[in-house]
């Protein structure tokens, strides 16, 4: 007996419009999985609009009139604006916030037929590895309820991996869709910067941030990244002017012969050996199916943790300045004075770690110190995206752990911040850099209660098509992406199985 | 370098932020443990280096484009302002500024 949870996006998609499943069935089961969930994924959700939308689907479905994704549900990482529910990025700041308009990214969904099931918990502001920042509580790993789900996109994660719902947008600033997908065991991808508009995303860091989709396949992120990626030239001066592309188009393409880097210091000392060991069966896999692999350097890796952590801060100092308590969500009971009422909102409605990331930016900005910090890290930067180019032409894409160790326990790193910066390691490069990025499951943990492991496979600039092929053939010859956390792990009530 | 306590007292003001005592102290410490692995990008010799500030200049000519000076918007007040903590007559209120 199978369920529509277990049905992939291309599978539910087919179904719908052969009409064996409907809109409204469809939304109804996932409604049900939703309102029972126990993971803390969810932020809001709201089965009247919900199920608007299911019969607005059904009627073009029954008219054959339907997008490529009609009437498939997705749910929304809460940085993407939405007319419909409230938009809050996980900060008690923006509490209740509801957009007078949708995010592109949602718009574009919804376009191709999508059915917005409402939207996921996420650190603050995107700001955190372990969804531990959210002002609205942790999300926990579906896996095993004592760890985290990752972060920033933990809720999207911990949802999708859980099969909750069938696929979810997250955002990725250095490492937020990679780093969650590898601790749920989901397939996940940020595409080259500016392929994805960001208008409508709540801003983080604007030179880094970047949408993308979680869900269970590669083939399954191709149709919604398909979806996802268009020129929105007049809304947001970083997208791209491309052609749009069908990333399904060249799966099941062979690799033979397909060059993949192996970079030194991405398997170092610290690289746990659970984690080592999964990615070294995958590299056997890929050579199996044809690829060759080389020895690679990206000498800048260590470094891409301190210049993140001034540049996004620095950015995220100047974006979360627009949260004055006038225009929009909380404002202090009390105060003195606009200037006071400008502190005592902000203290009080932004959290610990946004506070942090504010100074540390403000800080590096100030003067006397930008020279040294912030330009020296700017100048670093471009250190780092050489890195890669000299690496390209020695492979056509590189391939590593998403991160150093499976997901760690519930506030196993929170009294110390640093030591979660130092975990984003292997993701944080390619942020810089711009390039695209997924995690694929390709492995489980040897702890009592396993958990997934993720590789992470960077492509040169706007080959993601490349990508998702090696990531597909790599799924059609394994079984990591199929496994899903027994259903006492995800505690959600029995009674929601259709 | 390490920051002091004036140092956070002036950041903190630049921020628009006030923290309290313990908030504060745990803030210099986290920034000062931060500011230990930062040291190291002041030894990578970057002369002649141009700062990257955006990935997008890597992939176009175009460093960052800019649109027509027309309306593209209509006028959305009342949505736009459904959020805002206290409006009065479609107008944002603050705390009096003038005396």
């Amino acid at each position: 007996m199978s369920f529509i949870h277990d049905l992939s996006v291309t599978e539910m998609a087919h179904a719908l419009k052969t009409k064996t499943i409907g809109a409204v069935e469809v939304a109804e089961h996932f409604l049900n999985r939703v309102e029972h969930e126990k993971l803390g994924a969810f932020l809001s959700h709201n089965r009247e609009i919900t199920l608007k939308f299911a019969r607005n689907s059904q009627i073009k479905l029954d008219s054959n009139n339907g997008g490529p994704l009609e009437g498939v549900p997705i749910a929304h990482k809460d940085v993407f604006v939405t007319k419909d529910f409230p938009s809050t990025a996980g900060s008690k700041i923006l509490e209740g916030y509801m957009s007078s308009f949708d995010a592109t990214v949602v718009q574009r969904l919804a376009d191709a037929g999508c059915i917005n099931l409402g939207k996921l918990n996420c650190d603050e502001f995107a700001m955190g590895s372990s969804n531990e920042n959210s002002a609205y509580g942790s999300v926990l790993n579906p896996w095993d309820t004592s760890k985290v789900p990752g972060g920033s996109s933990g809720g999207s994660a911990a949802a999708v991996g859980s099969r909750l719902i069938p696929a979810a947008t997250g955002t990725d600033t250095g490492g937020s869709i990679r780093q969650p997908a590898s601790f749920c065991g989901v397939t996940g991808i940020k595409p080259t910067y500016g392929r994805i508009s960001r208008y409508g995303m709540i801003a983080y860091a604007s030179s880094l941030d970047q949408a993308g989709p979680m869900a269970k396949s590669a083939q399954d992120c191709a149709l919604l990244l398909s979806a996802m990626c268009a020129s929105d030239l007049d809304r947001d001066s970083t997208s791209l002017d491309i052609a749009q592309e069908d990333f399904t188009n060249h799966l099941n393409s062979s690799i033979k012969g397909l060059r993949i880097g192996i970079p030194e210091e991405f398997f170092g000392d610290g690289l746990d050996t659970d984690v080592r060991a999964a990615i070294d069966d995958a590299i056997e896999v890929l050579k199996e199916l044809g690829a060759e692999f080389v020895r690679i350097s990206l000498p800048k890796t260590e470094l891409s943790i301190p210049v993140y952590y001034i540049i996004a801060p620095a950015e995220a100092s100047s974006n979360l300045s627009r949260f004055d308590g006038v225009r929009y969500g909380f404002r202090a009971k009390e105060y003195t004075d606009l200037i006071d009422m400008y502190k005592k909102t902000r203290s009080q409605g932004f959290g610990e770690e946004v506070k942090k990331r504010i100074m540390t930016g403000a800080y590096v900005l100030s003067h006397g110190y930008y020279d040294a910090y912030y330009l020296q890290a700017q100048k670093i930067r471009r250190m780092i995206a050489e890195d890669f180019k000299v690496a390209f032409m020695k492979c056509d894409l590189i391939l590593g752990p998403v991160a150093p160790t499976p997901a760690w326990g519930l506030k196993e790193k929170v009294s110390d911040p640093l030591s979660s910066y130092l975990a984003d390691i292997f993701t944080l490069p390619a942020s810089l850099a711009g390039l695209p990025a997924m995690s694929v499951p390709c492995g489980m943990s040897l702890n009592s209660k396993p958990l997934p492991i993720g590789m992470q496979l960077i492509g040169n600039y706007l080959q993601e098509s490349k990508l998702l092929n090696v990531a597909h053939m790599f799924q059609s010859h394994t079984q990591w992406h199929t496994m899903i956390p027994t259903e006492s792990m995800i505690e959600t009530k029995t009674g929601d199985a259709q | 370098m390490a920051l002091k306590q004036e140092d956070i007292t002036r950041i903190a003001r630049l921020a628009r932020l006030e923290l309290h005592p313990g908030e504060e102290s745990r803030m210099m410490n986290q920034i000062n443990d931060f500011f230990e692995i930062v040291e190291q990008i002041s030894a990578v010799d970057t002369s002649n280096i141009v700062p990257l500030a955006h990935p997008v200049e890597l992939l176009t000519h175009i460093q960052l484009r800019l649109r027509e000076d027309i309306v593209s918007e209509a006028d959305n007040r009342a949505a736009n302002q459904r959020s805002a903590p206290a409006v009065e007559n479609g107008l944002f209120l603050v705390p009096r500024v003038v005396e």
